[in-house]
């Protein structure tokens, strides 16, 4: 199984990850190896199979609705490149 | 002291044979004076070590000690300790000190241990031989050039290397056990859910299960008992009670019941590992358990199975780093999506950016019933294989890796050929099941481990069948060449 260049650049884009001109063959070559080896999986016969998301089939616990956290923006935020006012910073969205 | 185990280190301390501070002291300086031939740590907490062991000193001196009080140890640098660079190997994070403790790093404090450090590690646990950290690679204690495994490389050399006498892991698809197999070393990952994932950067959400490097399985249990445990704030663990699980070390094996998966014996594996774990296995019909070959007729399955999977997750788990919150920013972002795609393209490495864009590849329209959900039918088969296997014997046992250590380079061009050093682990993440490796062999004067998988939640089991081997053989009291 291949992966076309066109899509490599479609898949990139949906995952915001900026590919370099040069590595493009490389990486094409090595996902269409990746595919190829996910590929196997198409012959397992898994008719009547339901998908398995937990080990133990565990569900969602729920929890009463109550305030357990208190407010810690400061702190939070700390760690962020760039805050004002409390407010994250990221580059004008609307004009 | 830096030739004992943490059991023998914890009598130490209660005997007064020497103190937290003495002991993390000389930890310090041994990992000061010798970790540039490993690279096996990305942060030293020094001042933070001897605060904490002075406490520790404290403690005992108030009659509050624990097995693990004042013990050093290292952190896989994946579990967020607070105010403490937790990098996960990745320049996307190498600012990033959390403003929280991951529950195994609160837990871990709260019992008096003192963590000297944060270890290397593959990129956001992407690896298998701990040469995608951004940080360097880390090399293994038993031989010049050779890797230690991975991702929990780091954590592995480490205590290979008797810089610390334990640490934690994690392991997604062998993370723990490939690593403990090649730097010789009894490497636990349990159940599914066993040990809170909460404040583990995660990696694949399905998969990830923390546990723990030491020399032998008594150390194991000692660091399980403190780690395990039901959290409210990891919505897939578990609510189990946590046994003592250095209750059932000395229990007679008469009687239990082993398992060979037939498929673990191909020609994947090379006759020399094979000979190795087969006479591993002897051992144990000589304590008296009984052997019988198995079949786990989906195994050939797995390794597809996981690298449609984990990537999957990998690429919605890592899509949180986007450059605003914490982490990497790209300077002088033009617009958001500027801001977004320079910030993951500058601050993610090349094994990273490859398991995003094939996971991303598997969730995008008119491919998700093909790769995802075929994937997660395939699991719920491996899975039932296992469940098989357990209505007739107790623990299932095989090779860890298909080989011993490699050198560094070998495969970092060939990434299905990495993917294949964990082609004997990944089967047990998928049904979520408890699997150790333990020091089984050596081929070629280098450590093979031997892989003993476990029913759900049957920890002491594998705990009490690896001590009871530990005990006859002395694989694991073999010294690295090249540690300290």
């Amino acid at each position: 199984m291949s992966i076309s260049r066109d899509k490599i650049e479609q898949v990139a884009w949906l995952a915001r990850i900026q590919l370099e001109e040069s590595d493009k063959e490389a990486l094409e070559n090595k996902l269409s190896d990746i595919l190829s080896m996910v590929g196997q999986l198409q012959a397992a016969d898994t008719d009547g199979i339901t998908p398995m998301a937990h080990p133990l089939d565990a569900t969602q616990r729920l929890r009463p609705d109550e305030v357990t956290e208190t407010n810690q923006r400061e702190r939070f935020q700390a760690v962020a490149p760039e805050t004002q006012d409390g407010l994250y910073l990221v580059p004008r969205v609307v004009e | 002291m830096h030739t004992r185990t943490l059991s023998e280190l914890a009598q130490a301390l209660q005997t007064g044979e020497t103190t937290s501070e003495a002991l993390t002291r000389e930890t310090l300086e041994r990992i000061r004076a010798h970790d540039d031939n490993y690279n096996s740590f990305v942060t030293v907490a020094e001042e933070r070590a001897l605060e904490q062991a002075r406490a520790a000193d404290q403690a005992r001196a108030d009659g509050n000690a624990g097995p693990l009080t004042g013990i050093p140890f290292a952190h896989k640098d994946i579990f967020c300790t607070e105010d403490l660079l937790t990098t996960c190997g990745s320049h996307m994070l190498d600012n990033f000190a959390p403003p929280y403790n991951s529950t195994v790093a609160q837990k871990l404090d709260d019992a008096g241990a003192v963590c000297v450090g944060k270890a290397n590690m593959d990129e956001f646990a992407m690896g298998s031989s701990n040469e995608t950290s951004y940080f360097g690679p880390v090399t293994n204690p038993w031989g010049e050039g050779l890797v230690p495994g991975g991702s929990s490389g780091g954590s592995a050399a480490a205590v290979a290397a008797r810089l610390v006498p334990a640490a934690t892991a994690t392991d997604t698809g062998g993370s723990i056990r490939q690593p403990a197999a090649l730097c010789g070393l009894t490497g636990l990952k349990p159940t599914y859910g066993r040990i809170s994932r909460y404040g583990i950067i995660a990696f694949a959400s399905s998969l990830d299960q923390a546990g723990t490097l030491t020399h032998d399985a008594r150390d194991a249990a000692l660091m399980l008992n403190t780690m395990a445990g039901f959290d409210p704030k990891d919505s897939t663990s578990l609510d189990r009670e946590v046994p003592d699980y250095t209750d059932n070390l000395e229990s007679d094996l008469g009687g239990l019941r082993i398992g060979l998966p037939k498929e673990y014996f191909s020609d994947t594996l090379s006759p020399e590992m094979a000979e190795q774990v087969r006479n591993a296995i002897s051992e144990y019909e000589k304590l008296g358990a009984t052997v019988k070959e198995i079949s786990l007729p989906h195994s050939h399955l797995a390794v597809a199975a996981y690298y449609v999977i984990a990537p999957a997750e990998a690429s919605a788990n890592l899509s949180r780093f986007d450059g605003v919150r914490y982490g990497h920013r790209c300077e002088n972002p033009q617009d958001l999506n500027d801001l977004y795609l320079r910030s993951r393209s500058e601050g993610f490495g090349e094994e990273v950016k490859r398991r995003i864009l094939v996971g991303t590849y598997a969730l995008s329209a008119g491919f998700f019933d093909a790769y995802y959900l075929k994937a997660q039918k395939v699991r719920r088969l491996i899975q039932q294989d296992f469940t098989d296997a357990f209505s007739e014997v107790d623990l299932i046992m095989g090779p860890t890796s298909p080989s011993p250590a490699f050198a560094q380079g070998d495969k970092t061009d060939d990434p299905i050929n990495m993917y294949l050093e964990d082609v004997f682990t990944i089967a047990s993440n998928l049904a979520g099941l408890p699997a150790m490796s333990i020091p089984g062999g050596m081929v070629n004067d280098l450590p093979v481990g031997l892989q003993i998988i476990g029913n759900y939640f049957d920890e002491a089991r594998m705990l009490n069948a690896a001590h009871r081997f530990q005990q006859v053989t002395d694989w694991h009291q073999q010294v690295a060449p090249n540690s300290v």
